[in-house]
Protein backbone atom coordinates (compact mmCIF):
# COMPACT_ATOMS: atom_id res chain seq x y z
CA UNK A 1 0.00 0.00 0.00
CA UNK A 2 1.07 3.60 -0.37
CA UNK A 3 0.77 6.48 2.02
CA UNK A 4 -0.90 9.65 0.79
CA UNK A 5 1.40 12.65 1.14
CA UNK A 6 0.20 16.24 0.87
CA UNK A 7 1.82 19.58 1.63
CA UNK A 8 0.65 21.67 4.55
CA UNK A 9 -1.13 24.82 3.42
CA UNK A 10 1.21 27.78 3.06
CA UNK A 11 4.33 25.64 2.72
CA UNK A 12 4.49 25.26 -1.07
CA UNK A 13 3.70 27.35 -4.14
CA UNK A 14 2.87 24.95 -6.96
CA UNK A 15 3.45 27.65 -9.56
CA UNK A 16 7.06 28.35 -8.59
CA UNK A 17 7.83 24.72 -7.70
CA UNK A 18 5.68 22.52 -9.97
CA UNK A 19 8.19 19.67 -9.81
CA UNK A 20 7.66 19.40 -6.08
CA UNK A 21 3.87 19.75 -6.25
CA UNK A 22 3.58 16.84 -8.67
CA UNK A 23 5.38 14.58 -6.21
CA UNK A 24 2.39 14.93 -3.89
CA UNK A 25 -0.92 13.05 -3.87
CA UNK A 26 -2.70 16.38 -3.52
CA UNK A 27 -1.57 19.98 -3.54
CA UNK A 28 -3.02 22.17 -0.79
CA UNK A 29 -3.10 25.87 -1.69
CA UNK A 30 -2.12 28.78 0.48
CA UNK A 31 -5.18 30.07 2.34
CA UNK A 32 -7.56 32.09 0.17
CA UNK A 33 -9.70 34.85 1.71
CA UNK A 34 -12.57 36.88 0.14
CA UNK A 35 -10.39 39.96 -0.43
CA UNK A 36 -6.72 40.22 -1.43
CA UNK A 37 -4.36 40.53 1.53
CA UNK A 38 -0.80 41.89 1.60
CA UNK A 39 -0.10 39.96 4.82
CA UNK A 40 1.97 41.04 7.80
CA UNK A 41 4.99 43.37 7.65
CA UNK A 42 8.47 41.78 7.58
CA UNK A 43 10.40 40.25 9.20
CA UNK A 44 8.00 37.33 9.05
CA UNK A 45 10.05 34.35 10.11
CA UNK A 46 12.47 33.43 12.85
CA UNK A 47 14.15 30.13 13.55
CA UNK A 48 14.24 28.68 17.05
CA UNK A 49 16.21 25.74 18.45
CA UNK A 50 13.81 23.09 17.18
CA UNK A 51 11.32 24.84 14.95
CA UNK A 52 10.43 28.13 13.37
CA UNK A 53 7.92 30.90 13.91
CA UNK A 54 6.09 32.48 11.01
CA UNK A 55 3.92 35.54 10.81
CA UNK A 56 2.88 35.64 7.16
CA UNK A 57 -0.66 36.81 7.86
CA UNK A 58 -2.57 35.07 5.04
CA UNK A 59 -1.02 36.97 2.13
CA UNK A 60 -3.11 35.98 -0.90
CA UNK A 61 -4.67 37.53 -4.01
CA UNK A 62 -8.29 37.06 -2.87
CA UNK A 63 -10.87 34.61 -4.20
CA UNK A 64 -11.55 36.41 -7.50
CA UNK A 65 -7.91 36.46 -8.64
CA UNK A 66 -7.44 32.95 -7.26
CA UNK A 67 -10.27 31.51 -9.35
CA UNK A 68 -9.39 33.48 -12.46
CA UNK A 69 -5.60 33.41 -12.48
CA UNK A 70 -4.20 30.77 -10.16
CA UNK A 71 -6.65 27.87 -10.18
CA UNK A 72 -6.51 27.32 -13.97
CA UNK A 73 -2.71 27.21 -13.86
CA UNK A 74 -2.39 24.80 -10.95
CA UNK A 75 -5.08 22.60 -12.49
CA UNK A 76 -2.72 22.01 -15.42
CA UNK A 77 -0.32 20.18 -13.10
CA UNK A 78 -2.75 17.26 -12.91
CA UNK A 79 -2.50 16.92 -9.11
CA UNK A 80 -5.72 16.84 -7.04
CA UNK A 81 -6.25 20.32 -5.61
CA UNK A 82 -7.29 21.12 -2.07
CA UNK A 83 -8.06 24.78 -1.50
CA UNK A 84 -7.42 26.24 1.94
CA UNK A 85 -10.10 28.78 2.85
CA UNK A 86 -9.85 31.49 5.48
CA UNK A 87 -11.74 34.53 6.63
CA UNK A 88 -12.68 36.77 9.50
CA UNK A 89 -16.33 35.79 9.91
CA UNK A 90 -18.76 33.01 9.00
CA UNK A 91 -20.00 34.94 5.92
CA UNK A 92 -16.37 35.18 4.72
CA UNK A 93 -15.98 31.40 4.82
CA UNK A 94 -19.36 30.91 3.17
CA UNK A 95 -18.53 33.39 0.39
CA UNK A 96 -15.25 31.71 -0.57
CA UNK A 97 -16.74 28.20 -0.35
CA UNK A 98 -19.64 29.24 -2.55
CA UNK A 99 -17.22 30.55 -5.19
CA UNK A 100 -15.27 27.28 -5.10
CA UNK A 101 -18.35 25.06 -5.15
CA UNK A 102 -18.74 25.35 -8.91
CA UNK A 103 -15.03 24.80 -9.64
CA UNK A 104 -14.68 21.23 -10.87
CA UNK A 105 -10.90 21.32 -10.35
CA UNK A 106 -11.29 21.72 -6.59
CA UNK A 107 -11.28 18.28 -4.96
CA UNK A 108 -11.49 19.31 -1.30
CA UNK A 109 -11.92 22.52 0.68
CA UNK A 110 -9.80 22.80 3.81
CA UNK A 111 -11.10 25.34 6.29
CA UNK A 112 -8.30 27.21 8.02
CA UNK A 113 -10.09 27.75 11.31
CA UNK A 114 -7.02 28.45 13.33
CA UNK A 115 -4.48 30.84 11.80
CA UNK A 116 -2.49 32.22 14.75
CA UNK A 117 -1.34 35.28 12.78
CA UNK A 118 -4.59 37.15 12.13
CA UNK A 119 -7.59 38.23 14.17
CA UNK A 120 -9.91 35.30 14.75
CA UNK A 121 -13.47 35.15 13.51
CA UNK A 122 -15.92 35.66 16.38
CA UNK A 123 -17.77 32.43 15.62
CA UNK A 124 -16.75 29.00 16.93
CA UNK A 125 -15.07 26.47 14.64
CA UNK A 126 -18.33 24.53 14.43
CA UNK A 127 -20.26 27.65 13.38
CA UNK A 128 -17.71 28.37 10.66
CA UNK A 129 -17.95 24.78 9.41
CA UNK A 130 -21.75 25.01 9.39
CA UNK A 131 -21.60 28.21 7.33
CA UNK A 132 -19.22 26.58 4.86
CA UNK A 133 -21.34 23.40 4.77
CA UNK A 134 -24.37 25.43 3.72
CA UNK A 135 -22.35 26.98 0.87
CA UNK A 136 -20.82 23.91 -0.77
CA UNK A 137 -21.23 20.20 -1.37
CA UNK A 138 -17.46 19.69 -1.73
CA UNK A 139 -15.72 17.62 0.94
CA UNK A 140 -14.81 19.92 3.84
CA UNK A 141 -11.75 19.35 6.00
CA UNK A 142 -11.58 21.36 9.21
CA UNK A 143 -8.04 22.42 10.13
CA UNK A 144 -7.91 22.70 13.89
CA UNK A 145 -5.56 24.43 16.28
CA UNK A 146 -3.64 22.32 18.80
CA UNK A 147 -4.00 25.21 21.25
CA UNK A 148 -7.18 24.03 22.86
CA UNK A 149 -7.86 22.23 26.09
CA UNK A 150 -9.81 19.42 24.44
CA UNK A 151 -9.18 19.04 20.71
CA UNK A 152 -11.39 15.93 20.62
CA UNK A 153 -14.31 18.09 21.70
CA UNK A 154 -13.55 20.50 18.82
CA UNK A 155 -13.39 17.49 16.48
CA UNK A 156 -16.82 16.28 17.63
CA UNK A 157 -18.26 19.77 17.21
CA UNK A 158 -16.99 20.25 13.64
CA UNK A 159 -18.06 16.69 12.74
CA UNK A 160 -21.54 17.53 13.98
CA UNK A 161 -21.50 20.71 11.89
CA UNK A 162 -20.84 18.75 8.71
CA UNK A 163 -17.05 18.41 8.33
CA UNK A 164 -15.98 15.44 6.19
CA UNK A 165 -12.47 15.25 7.56
CA UNK A 166 -9.90 16.84 9.84
CA UNK A 167 -6.52 18.44 9.18
CA UNK A 168 -4.46 18.19 12.35
CA UNK A 169 -2.78 20.45 13.27
CA UNK A 170 -2.20 24.09 12.47
CA UNK A 171 0.79 25.90 13.99
CA UNK A 172 0.69 26.83 17.66
CA UNK A 173 1.34 30.37 18.85
CA UNK A 174 4.92 30.95 20.04
CA UNK A 175 7.23 33.83 20.87
CA UNK A 176 10.93 34.36 20.23
CA UNK A 177 12.96 37.27 21.61
CA UNK A 178 15.99 39.00 20.18
CA UNK A 179 18.93 37.98 22.43
CA UNK A 180 20.28 41.55 22.56
CA UNK A 181 17.14 43.65 22.94
CA UNK A 182 14.85 41.01 24.54
CA UNK A 183 12.13 42.35 22.31
CA UNK A 184 10.01 40.08 20.05
CA UNK A 185 11.74 39.03 16.84
CA UNK A 186 8.49 39.40 14.89
CA UNK A 187 6.69 42.76 14.64
CA UNK A 188 3.39 41.27 15.81
CA UNK A 189 5.06 39.57 18.76
CA UNK A 190 3.97 35.95 18.61
CA UNK A 191 3.94 33.83 15.45
CA UNK A 192 2.89 30.33 14.39
CA UNK A 193 5.32 27.70 15.67
CA UNK A 194 6.05 24.77 13.34
CA UNK A 195 8.75 22.18 12.77
CA UNK A 196 9.95 19.19 14.81
CA UNK A 197 8.93 20.75 18.14
CA UNK A 198 5.29 20.60 17.04
CA UNK A 199 5.33 16.87 16.26
CA UNK A 200 4.47 15.37 19.68
CA UNK A 201 1.72 17.96 20.11
CA UNK A 202 0.28 17.10 16.69
CA UNK A 203 0.50 13.37 17.40
CA UNK A 204 -1.45 13.82 20.63
CA UNK A 205 -4.16 15.71 18.76
CA UNK A 206 -4.41 13.09 16.01
CA UNK A 207 -4.54 10.33 18.60
CA UNK A 208 -7.29 12.04 20.60
CA UNK A 209 -9.41 12.97 17.56
CA UNK A 210 -9.10 9.56 15.90
CA UNK A 211 -10.74 8.06 18.99
CA UNK A 212 -13.39 10.77 19.17
CA UNK A 213 -14.73 10.90 15.62
CA UNK A 214 -14.99 8.60 12.59
CA UNK A 215 -13.56 11.13 10.13
CA UNK A 216 -10.43 10.75 8.00
CA UNK A 217 -7.52 12.76 9.38
CA UNK A 218 -4.64 14.42 7.56
CA UNK A 219 -1.88 14.46 10.16
CA UNK A 220 0.79 17.16 10.09
CA UNK A 221 3.23 18.89 12.37
CA UNK A 222 7.00 18.51 12.21
CA UNK A 223 7.11 15.53 9.86
CA UNK A 224 10.67 15.13 8.56
CA UNK A 225 11.02 11.42 7.74
CA UNK A 226 9.31 8.19 6.80
CA UNK A 227 9.50 7.21 10.44
CA UNK A 228 7.52 10.30 11.42
CA UNK A 229 4.88 9.41 8.82
CA UNK A 230 4.50 5.96 10.39
CA UNK A 231 3.97 7.63 13.77
CA UNK A 232 1.12 9.73 12.40
CA UNK A 233 -0.50 6.73 10.71
CA UNK A 234 -0.20 4.74 13.92
CA UNK A 235 -1.79 7.59 15.89
CA UNK A 236 -4.79 7.56 13.56
CA UNK A 237 -4.02 9.70 10.52
CA UNK A 238 -5.25 8.56 7.10
CA UNK A 239 -2.78 10.76 5.21
CA UNK A 240 0.16 12.96 6.15
CA UNK A 241 1.12 16.50 5.15
CA UNK A 242 4.62 17.98 4.97
CA UNK A 243 5.20 21.55 6.09
CA UNK A 244 8.40 23.10 7.41
CA UNK A 245 10.54 20.24 6.06
CA UNK A 246 9.76 21.46 2.52
CA UNK A 247 11.68 24.67 3.29
CA UNK A 248 14.94 22.85 4.06
CA UNK A 249 14.40 19.87 1.78
CA UNK A 250 12.16 20.49 -1.23
CA UNK A 251 12.78 16.89 -2.27
CA UNK A 252 11.30 15.59 0.99
CA UNK A 253 8.21 13.99 -0.66
CA UNK A 254 10.28 11.61 -2.79
CA UNK A 255 12.84 11.04 -0.04
CA UNK A 256 10.13 10.14 2.49
CA UNK A 257 8.43 7.82 0.02
CA UNK A 258 11.75 6.07 -0.52
CA UNK A 259 12.25 5.75 3.24
CA UNK A 260 8.76 4.25 3.59
CA UNK A 261 9.33 1.79 0.79
CA UNK A 262 12.70 0.79 2.29
CA UNK A 263 11.19 0.05 5.69
CA UNK A 264 7.85 -1.20 4.34
CA UNK A 265 4.67 0.15 5.91
CA UNK A 266 3.97 -2.22 8.82
CA UNK A 267 1.05 -4.61 8.54
CA UNK A 268 -0.46 -3.14 11.72
CA UNK A 269 -1.41 -0.08 9.67
CA UNK A 270 -4.79 -1.17 8.38
CA UNK A 271 -7.27 0.52 6.13
CA UNK A 272 -10.25 2.16 7.73
CA UNK A 273 -10.99 5.62 6.39
CA UNK A 274 -10.75 6.78 2.81
CA UNK A 275 -9.34 10.23 2.14
CA UNK A 276 -11.42 12.27 -0.26
CA UNK A 277 -10.12 12.45 -3.77
CA UNK A 278 -7.94 9.37 -3.36
CA UNK A 279 -8.46 5.71 -4.06
CA UNK A 280 -10.21 4.50 -0.95
CA UNK A 281 -8.29 1.28 -0.43
CA UNK A 282 -4.99 3.10 -0.16
CA UNK A 283 -5.91 5.08 2.93
CA UNK A 284 -4.93 3.69 6.25
CA UNK A 285 -5.32 3.88 9.95
CA UNK A 286 -3.63 1.97 12.69
CA UNK A 287 -5.98 0.41 15.20
CA UNK A 288 -4.30 1.02 18.50
CA UNK A 289 -4.17 -1.91 20.88
CA UNK A 290 -5.93 0.08 23.56
CA UNK A 291 -9.06 0.48 21.46
CA UNK B 1 33.06 12.76 -4.46
CA UNK B 2 29.75 14.36 -3.58
CA UNK B 3 26.67 12.10 -4.04
CA UNK B 4 24.48 12.67 -7.10
CA UNK B 5 22.48 15.87 -7.47
CA UNK B 6 18.79 16.33 -8.24
CA UNK B 7 17.55 18.90 -10.72
CA UNK B 8 14.56 21.10 -9.90
CA UNK B 9 12.71 23.77 -11.82
CA UNK B 10 12.16 26.63 -9.36
CA UNK B 11 10.53 29.90 -10.41
CA UNK B 12 11.07 28.90 -14.04
CA UNK B 13 14.81 28.31 -13.62
CA UNK B 14 16.91 25.23 -13.25
CA UNK B 15 18.47 24.64 -9.83
CA UNK B 16 20.11 21.58 -8.35
CA UNK B 17 20.30 20.16 -4.86
CA UNK B 18 23.30 18.14 -3.82
CA UNK B 19 25.23 17.17 -0.72
CA UNK B 20 28.58 18.87 -1.19
CA UNK B 21 31.85 18.13 0.57
CA UNK B 22 33.55 20.91 2.49
CA UNK B 23 37.02 21.38 1.03
CA UNK B 24 38.14 23.93 3.61
CA UNK B 25 37.47 27.09 5.57
CA UNK B 26 39.66 30.12 6.08
CA UNK B 27 39.28 33.19 8.26
CA UNK B 28 38.92 36.52 6.44
CA UNK B 29 38.97 39.16 9.18
CA UNK B 30 35.93 38.32 11.35
CA UNK B 31 34.32 36.39 8.49
CA UNK B 32 34.88 32.82 7.29
CA UNK B 33 35.34 31.78 3.68
CA UNK B 34 33.65 28.37 3.30
CA UNK B 35 34.90 26.31 0.37
CA UNK B 36 32.72 23.55 -1.03
CA UNK B 37 33.26 21.00 -3.76
CA UNK B 38 31.17 22.29 -6.69
CA UNK B 39 29.64 18.92 -7.56
CA UNK B 40 27.04 19.26 -10.30
CA UNK B 41 25.81 22.71 -9.21
CA UNK B 42 26.09 25.62 -11.61
CA UNK B 43 27.62 28.77 -10.11
CA UNK B 44 24.89 30.87 -11.75
CA UNK B 45 24.89 34.61 -12.33
CA UNK B 46 26.71 36.86 -9.80
CA UNK B 47 24.22 37.98 -7.16
CA UNK B 48 22.24 34.74 -7.26
CA UNK B 49 22.25 32.76 -4.02
CA UNK B 50 22.29 29.24 -2.65
CA UNK B 51 20.51 27.71 0.35
CA UNK B 52 23.15 26.10 2.57
CA UNK B 53 22.16 23.44 5.09
CA UNK B 54 23.15 24.75 8.53
CA UNK B 55 24.19 21.73 10.62
CA UNK B 56 21.83 20.94 13.51
CA UNK B 57 19.46 23.80 12.56
CA UNK B 58 15.89 23.57 11.27
CA UNK B 59 16.32 25.97 8.33
CA UNK B 60 19.03 26.42 5.70
CA UNK B 61 20.73 29.81 5.24
CA UNK B 62 20.75 31.89 2.04
CA UNK B 63 24.25 32.84 0.84
CA UNK B 64 25.31 34.53 -2.37
CA UNK B 65 28.23 32.97 -4.19
CA UNK B 66 31.55 34.65 -3.41
CA UNK B 67 33.90 32.95 -5.86
CA UNK B 68 33.69 30.16 -8.43
CA UNK B 69 37.17 28.62 -8.66
CA UNK B 70 37.44 25.46 -10.78
CA UNK B 71 35.42 22.62 -9.24
CA UNK B 72 34.60 24.71 -6.15
CA UNK B 73 32.03 27.18 -4.81
CA UNK B 74 32.99 29.56 -2.02
CA UNK B 75 30.79 31.52 0.37
CA UNK B 76 31.81 34.36 2.70
CA UNK B 77 29.92 34.01 5.97
CA UNK B 78 29.54 36.37 8.93
CA UNK B 79 29.00 34.27 12.09
CA UNK B 80 26.17 36.34 13.54
CA UNK B 81 23.86 33.59 14.83
CA UNK B 82 23.64 29.85 15.48
CA UNK B 83 23.16 28.90 11.81
CA UNK B 84 26.01 30.98 10.42
CA UNK B 85 28.25 29.90 13.31
CA UNK B 86 27.51 26.25 12.49
CA UNK B 87 28.47 26.91 8.87
CA UNK B 88 31.70 28.67 9.87
CA UNK B 89 32.81 25.76 12.05
CA UNK B 90 32.38 23.10 9.36
CA UNK B 91 35.52 21.05 8.76
CA UNK B 92 37.05 19.60 5.61
CA UNK B 93 35.45 16.28 4.77
CA UNK B 94 32.08 17.16 6.29
CA UNK B 95 29.20 17.67 3.84
CA UNK B 96 26.09 19.83 3.64
CA UNK B 97 23.10 19.97 1.31
CA UNK B 98 23.17 22.94 -1.04
CA UNK B 99 20.33 24.15 -3.30
CA UNK B 100 20.85 26.63 -6.10
CA UNK B 101 21.53 28.85 -7.85
CA UNK B 102 18.37 30.77 -6.89
CA UNK B 103 16.85 34.19 -7.51
CA UNK B 104 17.78 37.01 -9.87
CA UNK B 105 21.42 38.03 -10.08
CA UNK B 106 22.97 41.24 -11.41
CA UNK B 107 22.37 42.33 -14.99
CA UNK B 108 25.89 42.27 -16.44
CA UNK B 109 24.98 44.34 -19.49
CA UNK B 110 26.37 47.60 -18.09
CA UNK B 111 28.65 50.24 -19.67
CA UNK B 112 30.45 51.77 -16.70
CA UNK B 113 30.15 49.41 -13.75
CA UNK B 114 31.16 50.49 -10.25
CA UNK B 115 30.87 47.91 -7.48
CA UNK B 116 29.83 49.16 -4.05
CA UNK B 117 29.69 46.98 -0.94
CA UNK B 118 29.30 47.46 2.78
CA UNK B 119 30.44 44.92 5.39
CA UNK B 120 29.45 41.33 4.57
CA UNK B 121 27.90 42.82 1.41
CA UNK B 122 31.31 42.20 -0.10
CA UNK B 123 30.29 38.51 -0.35
CA UNK B 124 29.03 38.48 -3.99
CA UNK B 125 31.59 41.05 -5.24
CA UNK B 126 34.61 38.84 -6.09
CA UNK B 127 32.49 36.68 -8.43
CA UNK B 128 30.80 39.78 -9.85
CA UNK B 129 34.16 41.53 -10.37
CA UNK B 130 35.51 38.50 -12.24
CA UNK B 131 32.46 38.48 -14.52
CA UNK B 132 32.84 42.21 -15.30
CA UNK B 133 36.64 42.27 -15.78
CA UNK B 134 37.56 43.83 -12.43
CA UNK B 135 35.77 47.18 -12.62
CA UNK B 136 36.36 49.95 -10.03
CA UNK B 137 35.06 49.01 -6.58
CA UNK B 138 34.35 50.83 -3.33
CA UNK B 139 34.13 48.96 -0.04
CA UNK B 140 33.01 50.19 3.36
CA UNK B 141 33.60 48.46 6.69
CA UNK B 142 32.77 49.00 10.34
CA UNK B 143 36.30 48.37 11.68
CA UNK B 144 39.84 47.78 10.42
CA UNK B 145 39.40 44.09 11.24
CA UNK B 146 36.29 43.82 9.05
CA UNK B 147 38.21 45.70 6.35
CA UNK B 148 40.63 42.74 6.11
CA UNK B 149 37.96 41.21 3.85
CA UNK B 150 38.97 43.84 1.29
CA UNK B 151 41.76 41.48 0.24
CA UNK B 152 39.11 39.43 -1.60
CA UNK B 153 38.78 42.34 -4.04
CA UNK B 154 42.31 43.56 -4.86
CA UNK B 155 42.41 47.13 -6.13
CA UNK B 156 39.21 48.22 -4.42
CA UNK B 157 39.09 51.50 -2.53
CA UNK B 158 38.31 50.92 1.12
CA UNK B 159 36.77 53.19 3.74
CA UNK B 160 36.25 52.46 7.42
CA UNK B 161 33.51 54.11 9.48
CA UNK B 162 32.84 56.93 10.15
CA UNK B 163 33.71 57.40 6.47
CA UNK B 164 31.04 56.10 4.07
CA UNK B 165 31.21 54.49 0.63
CA UNK B 166 29.03 57.25 -0.81
CA UNK B 167 31.95 59.69 -0.27
CA UNK B 168 34.01 57.77 -2.83
CA UNK B 169 31.36 57.37 -5.52
CA UNK B 170 32.44 58.96 -8.81
CA UNK B 171 30.49 62.06 -9.77
CA UNK B 172 30.32 61.00 -13.43
CA UNK B 173 27.43 58.82 -14.51
CA UNK B 174 28.12 55.16 -13.77
CA UNK B 175 26.32 51.85 -13.31
CA UNK B 176 26.27 51.09 -9.60
CA UNK B 177 26.02 47.41 -8.59
CA UNK B 178 25.78 47.20 -4.83
CA UNK B 179 25.28 44.92 -1.84
CA UNK B 180 25.31 45.92 1.80
CA UNK B 181 23.30 47.10 4.79
CA UNK B 182 19.94 48.77 4.18
CA UNK B 183 21.02 52.33 5.11
CA UNK B 184 23.82 52.08 2.51
CA UNK B 185 21.44 50.76 -0.16
CA UNK B 186 18.92 53.50 0.67
CA UNK B 187 21.64 56.14 0.33
CA UNK B 188 22.68 54.68 -3.04
CA UNK B 189 19.07 54.67 -4.15
CA UNK B 190 19.05 58.43 -3.83
CA UNK B 191 22.49 58.95 -5.39
CA UNK B 192 22.20 56.49 -8.28
CA UNK B 193 18.65 56.18 -9.58
CA UNK B 194 19.42 53.19 -11.82
CA UNK B 195 21.58 51.27 -9.38
CA UNK B 196 21.24 47.50 -9.13
CA UNK B 197 20.90 46.72 -5.43
CA UNK B 198 21.22 43.28 -3.83
CA UNK B 199 18.96 43.18 -0.77
CA UNK B 200 18.94 40.81 2.14
CA UNK B 201 16.09 39.17 4.05
CA UNK B 202 15.53 36.25 6.39
CA UNK B 203 14.46 33.30 4.28
CA UNK B 204 13.06 29.91 5.22
CA UNK B 205 13.01 28.21 1.82
CA UNK B 206 14.69 30.47 -0.78
CA UNK B 207 12.43 29.26 -3.60
CA UNK B 208 9.12 31.05 -3.16
CA UNK B 209 7.29 28.59 -0.91
CA UNK B 210 7.13 30.33 2.46
CA UNK B 211 6.45 34.03 1.78
CA UNK B 212 8.82 34.75 4.66
CA UNK B 213 11.23 37.06 2.81
CA UNK B 214 8.86 39.66 1.41
CA UNK B 215 9.89 43.27 0.83
CA UNK B 216 7.61 46.08 -0.24
CA UNK B 217 8.02 46.88 -3.94
CA UNK B 218 5.66 49.43 -5.50
CA UNK B 219 3.30 49.05 -2.55
CA UNK B 220 3.07 45.26 -2.83
CA UNK B 221 4.76 42.63 -0.66
CA UNK B 222 6.95 40.68 -3.08
CA UNK B 223 9.10 37.65 -2.33
CA UNK B 224 12.74 38.71 -2.40
CA UNK B 225 13.83 35.14 -3.22
CA UNK B 226 12.00 35.03 -6.56
CA UNK B 227 11.70 38.75 -7.43
CA UNK B 228 15.22 39.57 -6.12
CA UNK B 229 17.58 39.52 -4.37
CA UNK B 230 18.98 41.98 -6.93
CA UNK B 231 16.44 44.70 -7.66
CA UNK B 232 16.96 47.49 -10.10
CA UNK B 233 16.34 50.77 -8.36
CA UNK B 234 13.13 52.36 -9.61
CA UNK B 235 13.83 55.45 -11.70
Amino acid sequence: MTVQLLNASGCLDALVAPGIAIQLDAFVTKTVTPQAREGNPPPRIVETESGMLNSIGLQNPGIDAFVEEILPRITELGVPIWVSVGGFSAPDYAEVCERLDGQAAVEVIELNLSCPNVEEAPETAAELVAAARAATTKPLYAKLSPATWDVAESARAVAGAGADGLSLVNTIRGLALNPTTRRPNLPRGAGGYSGPALRPIALACVHACARAVALPIVGMGGVTSGDDVLDFLAAGASAVALGTILFSDPLAPSRIRAELSDTGVPAVVVSRHGIHGFVRNSASRHVLSSE
Amino acid sequence: MSPASTSLSLAGREARRQRLLVTGTEPVGPYTLLRLERGELEPGVPGQFFMLEAPRRVLPRPMSLCQAPPRELTFLIDPIGPGTRALCTLRSGEAIHVLGPLGNGFDLDVDRPVLVAGGIGIAPMPYLAAALGDPPAVLGFRTERHAEAGRLLPGAEIVVEPRLVTELLPNDPCDVLACGPEPMLEALRTRAPHAQLAWEARMACGYGACYGCVVEIDGRNRRLCVDGPVLRNAA
